[in-house]
């Protein structure tokens, strides 16, 4: 009887394993949906500030973190690739390209937030709350959003690395890619809210 | 089960989805640097959303994988349209 259940327990199943992982996306979706629908309503009622505080923040340093993330998206696919291949070596140096991408990504996001905390602008600063509301509304979602977004990255890291340690041991390989496809999704997911981040912070006058 | 026929993204369309890509984010920095008033936000929003699609039909696969994704996903996204419809019909008409 105890031996039935011992079976059971590698059983694999790629299609629900995916659906899985797409019903916890959509989850993401609704938090970082809520976060966009209060932006876009405060945008809408103070125009004239977010238009003034938007010019804050640094074009360049936002579109380098664009491409990066965009070229890290596509290291990860290429990963997919590459396992399904069975070329694990290849796999395994696109997983630590792409882990090696999102920590410039972070360093990048450090010196930006530095910048701005460095010129007395984060939440709950004197110079901030000498501001008007709409400065106030719009430093703070920059601050909340982007960070919660670089939260979503570490996270990302830290799936990654763990499914780097599963490919290099061979949990994960040519034949059960479930875990690096799943990894591969959460990764894109962070770099598709940042496709809207991007030009809702720093582009849109 | 691991037998059905499983689609193989080329390496060669997946540097072809990121210049794509690339090219898309250009666009977007310079179309919003010409002062063209409400323009500038739909023609930004435009872009990322076709981004968003390129991301979701290539990297994610959303193309090539069983249609159940496709059909989910697109439903999410539907549902999310209404709630921002409703939202700004609340705010423009209160």
């Amino acid at each position: 009887m105890e031996q039935n259940h011992t079976e059971h327990t590698d059983h694999f199943d790629p299609v629900a394993s995916k659906l899985g992982m797409w019903l916890f996306i959509f989850t993401e979706i609704l938090l970082f949906g809520g976060l966009f629908i209060v932006y876009s309503v405060y945008r809408f009622k103070h125009p004239v500030e977010f238009h003034l505080a938007h010019q804050e923040l640094d074009v360049t340093i936002g579109l380098i973190n664009t491409i990066i993330l965009l070229v890290s998206s596509m290291t990860v696919a290429m990963s997919i690739t590459a396992l399904q291949l069975g070329n694990k070596k290849l796999t395994l140096i696109l997983i630590a390209v792409t882990l090696l991408l999102a920590a410039v990504f972070l360093v990048n996001k450090y010196f930006e937030w530095g910048a701005k905390i460095h010129h007395d602008i984060y939440p709950g600063s004197e110079f901030l709350l000498s501001l008007s509301k709409g400065d106030m509304l719009f430093f703070g979602l920059y601050f909340f959003m982007t960070g919660l977004h670089a939260i979503h990255i570490i996270v990302g890291m830290a799936l990654l690395g763990v499914t780097y340690v599963k490919v290099n041991n061979g949990t994960v390989n040519q034949n059960r890619v479930s875990l690096l496809e799943n990894s591969g999704l959460y990764w894109h997911l962070v770099d598709l809210i940042w496709i809207f981040l991007f030009p809702l912070f720093y582009l849109i006058h | 089960m691991s037998e059905h026929k499983q689609h193989i993204s080329t390496y060669k369309s997946q540097i072809l989805v990121l210049l794509s890509l690339i090219v898309l984010t250009v666009l977007t920095v310079t179309i919003t640097s010409v002062h063209l008033g409400a323009f500038n936000t739909a023609a930004a929003m435009l872009i990322a959303s076709v981004k968003a699609a390129i991301v979701l039909l290539y990297f994610m696969h959303l193309k090539f994988d069983e249609k159940i994704y496709r059909f989910m996903v697109t439903l999410v996204l539907a549902i999310y349209a209404v709630v921002i419809i409703i939202t700004f019909f609340d705010y423009l008409y209160r």
